[in-house]
């Protein structure tokens, strides 16, 4: 087997699994590439039957109109279920506060919504496409990754994960965050992405945007950027590599047009994915800090 | 390009992490916002230049006290082939991390240091390679500086590693001396070394073949789900959904549905909605039975000519992985493939002191500990000697009062009772 197939395989092998040992699971779908990418594994998993989970989107409101209306296109060609959390709910119940200031982002805010959605719909498992080789807390996560009802993940207490045997067992209230890409790299999705030939929204790929530079990287210009006289807006060809809010998803200066041009730039790239995300570069364990609040 | 699972085993004192840091740092694997974050760390060697070993430490609190708590995944990739280590720590209060790192691995690289020669962590390390039969061990010989490159240094800890490796039944050893501080024999050959004539690690990890001589070839597919989409069109439509363990089996092909004993066989096998010859080992298919017998998950699919062992009494190699300690008033959940059901511990055989391999008596079993039992189900498990089809052999046990994953099961035999 080729190491796509390879990966594939265990993928699936991991989405039935999570039909098999949960009585309501859910796919948590970004509109990211990792998410397209488990949507079209859970087509090979479970078609011609309907996929034994909805999808759930939390929207913060603040997202590329490209990746929404990918979204809205991708559900109705798979006919599946989609639910959509929305943080702006959260912020009207008061349940959280709008941040402040410059960096203002609602990234942070989407914990708040994601436990209240997995709380109101008692979802046990929720697959997302996080994959270890993105940071280094991720790269200590288990597949099957207990929380608490608070959400809450405690790295010292990870079940331990042998052969392909994933221990789903958990107590009411408690969930389980799946990652059925966990062994996959950036290059591995976009190798597979090129294989299946599976569409992507168009911002994964280059274009004419305008664009700010702040803390050194480019911030595409929207009204959801607190942008102030210093910020100098130039209009650029660019692209992003990960797809987050718009106010804390960088892009990159890029001719990468083809997905061909994108897996070249990514062979010879010398800064890592995540190296565009501002919500890590807070700290050094930003990560493992949101991880344990619930993060995804 | 395939893919090389493999565990490096040995503690931070070994240069455990500086030997990967090492490995993905000379293959190019680091990028440069890594690279900045390895420059402006504070943490550095005693001679100034960067310490490769912050690469693999993630978590704040294993920052804070320099340790390594859990297993860890590190992924690169050269030109052929791509490589997932599992990062498991040496301490000895850590074997259930290093037994869960080598159960998904075909690889093991131990590490000795060259001052010290094997020791009991060496014997230990070895052990738990031998017990979950990995089909490979690199030995290496780090900080070999720190010992004037010596050919003789090297020479004798070969041969005293020898020595253990023939008690513990490894069947493929590889000997290479490198310093991972140095960079000698990692990814670039050594000009230290020339009396080493061998390849360097990253070559060697390269280059060994992956696929074994003669490879277990009995069919059989644990069931996962059922894919029933009971619409008008496709109303009778019922396809048997999950991943082939070992073997192959085929259209046509003879099978029985365990533990039922249904004798059937395939009419059709499906992946993405493409219809296939053949299912090998490691492929996730859809099969169709010719007759409509009874077949839902936790069931086996496997070759008529070829049967697993099956019964409800069994003797398992034991390592048990939680801090409450093994009881034999408990029932527990056995979890063997997509397959649960009850499971008590009859009786403990033995317990193996695993720095000197000694077997001994033993009434209990707490963290960590590792020996041989005798188990009893309440369904029969339908399973494989782990030594021939590790894939169909290996189970674990879940403590029904807390969900905890508390113990790893190797299967040896079945008992008649």
């Amino acid at each position: 087997m080729d190491y796509l197939d390879h990966l594939e395989a265990e993928a699936i092998y991991i989405l039935r699994e999570v039909a098999g040992q949960f009585e309501k699971p859910a796919l948590l779908f970004s509109g990211g590439k990792d998410s397209i990418t488990l949507v079209h594994l859970a087509q090979k998993a479970f078609r011609p039957g309907k996929f034994p989970f909805p999808l759930v989107h939390i929207d913060t409101g603040h997202n590329f109109p490209e990746t929404i209306s990918y979204r809205d296109e991708m559900v109705e060609r798979i006919n599946e279920k989609l639910i959509v959390g929305y943080v702006q709910d959260s912020i009207n119940q008061g349940k959280v506060v709008e941040q402040k200031g410059k960096n203002a982002s609602r990234n942070a805010l989407q914990t708040t919504t994601l436990l209240d959605v997995i709380e109101k719909y008692q979802f046990d498992a929720c697959i997302g496409g996080a994959r270890r080789d993105e940071e280094k807390a991720r790269a200590k996560e288990r597949i099957f990754s207990v929380r608490d009802e608070f959400g809450q993940w405690d790295p010292k207490l990870q079940r331990p994960e042998l052969w392909s045997l994933y221990n789903g067992k958990i107590h009411k209230g408690e969930n389980v965050r799946v990652f059925p890409i966990s062994n996959w790299t950036e290059l591995d999705v976009w190798n597979y992405i090129k294989r299946e030939q599976i569409p992507l929204p168009s911002i994964y790929f280059s274009h004419k945007r305008d664009v700010i530079t702040r803390n050194g990287q480019l911030m595409a210009a929207s009204a959801f950027l607190n942008m102030d006289k210093e910020d100098i807006i130039s209009n650029r060809s660019v692209r992003f590599r990960t797809v987050g809010d718009m106010t804390c998803t960088a892009a990159v200066a890029s001719e990468a047009y083809l997905i061909d041009d994108i897996i070249d730039e990514i062979s010879s790239s010398k800064i890592s994915e995540r190296g565009a995300r501002m919500d890590d570069k807070v700290s050094e364990a930003a990560m493992e800090d949101r991880k344990k609040g619930g993060y995804f | 390009m395939d893919i090389l699972r493999f565990i490096t085993a040995g503690s931070v004192d070994d240069g455990k992490s500086t030997l990967i840091g090492r490995l993905l740092y000379d293959s190019g694997s680091i990028l440069a916002d890594q690279l900045e974050a390895l420059h402006s760390s504070n943490r550095k060697n005693d001679d100034g230049t960067i310490d490769l070993a912050i690469l693999t430490d993630g978590l704040k609190a294993e920052r804070e006290q320099g340790i390594t708590i859990d297993v860890a995944y590190k992924y690169f990739q050269t030109e052929k082939r791509k490589f997932i280590i599992a990062d498991a720590p040496g301490h000895i209060q850590y074997t259930r991390n290093m037994v869960t790192g080598a159960s998904n691995s075909e690889l093991a690289i131990i590490l000795i240091d060259a001052r010290n020669g094997v020791s009991e962590q060496t014997i230990r390390h070895s052990f738990l390679v031998s017990l979950l039969a990995l089909p490979h061990v690199v030995v290496c010989i780090n900080k070999m500086d720190m010992v004037d490159y010596s050919e003789t240094v090297f020479n004798d800890i070969k041969v005293a590693y020898l020595q253990i490796a023939e008690k513990l039944n490894l069947k493929e050893v590889t000997f290479i001396p490198v310093s991972a501080l140095k960079g000698d024999n990692i990814v670039n050959e050594s000009q230290a070394m020339p009396w080493y004539e061998g390849q360097s690690l990253l070559h060697y990890l390269e280059t060994v073949a992956l696929v074994p001589e003669h490879p277990f070839e009995h069919g059989r597919m644990p069931v996962q789900w059922v894919i029933r989409p009971q619409t008008d069109a496709l109303h009778d439509y019922r396809g048997y959904a999950g991943r082939m363990v070992s073997g192959t089996l085929k259209v046509n092909d003879d099978v029985v549905v365990q533990p039922s004993g249904f004798h059937t066989s395939i009419s059709r096998i499906e992946f993405a909605e493409q219809t296939l010859e053949k299912a090998e080992k490691g492929m996730s298919v859809t099969l169709h039975l010719k007759d409509d017998v009874d077949v839902s998950r936790g069931d086996m699919l496997v070759a008529t000519s070829n049967q697993p062992l099956r019964s409800k009494n069994i003797v398992a190699d034991f390592c048990w992985m939680d801090a409450r300690p093994l009881d034999t008033s408990v029932m527990y959940l056995l979890q063997h493939h997509s397959k649960q059901t009850k499971c008590k511990v009859q009786e403990i055989c033995y317990k193996v002191n695993i720095s000197n391999l000694e077997e001994h008596a033993a009434t209990d079993f707490k963290l960590n500990d590792i020996g041989r039992v005798v188990i009893k189900t309440s369904d029969p498990v339908t399973f494989d000697h782990y030594e021939q089809n590790p894939s169909n052999g290996g189970a674990i046990l879940i403590d029904p009062r807390t969900n905890l994953t508390v113990a790893a099961l190797l299967f040896r035999q079945a008992v008649d009772l």
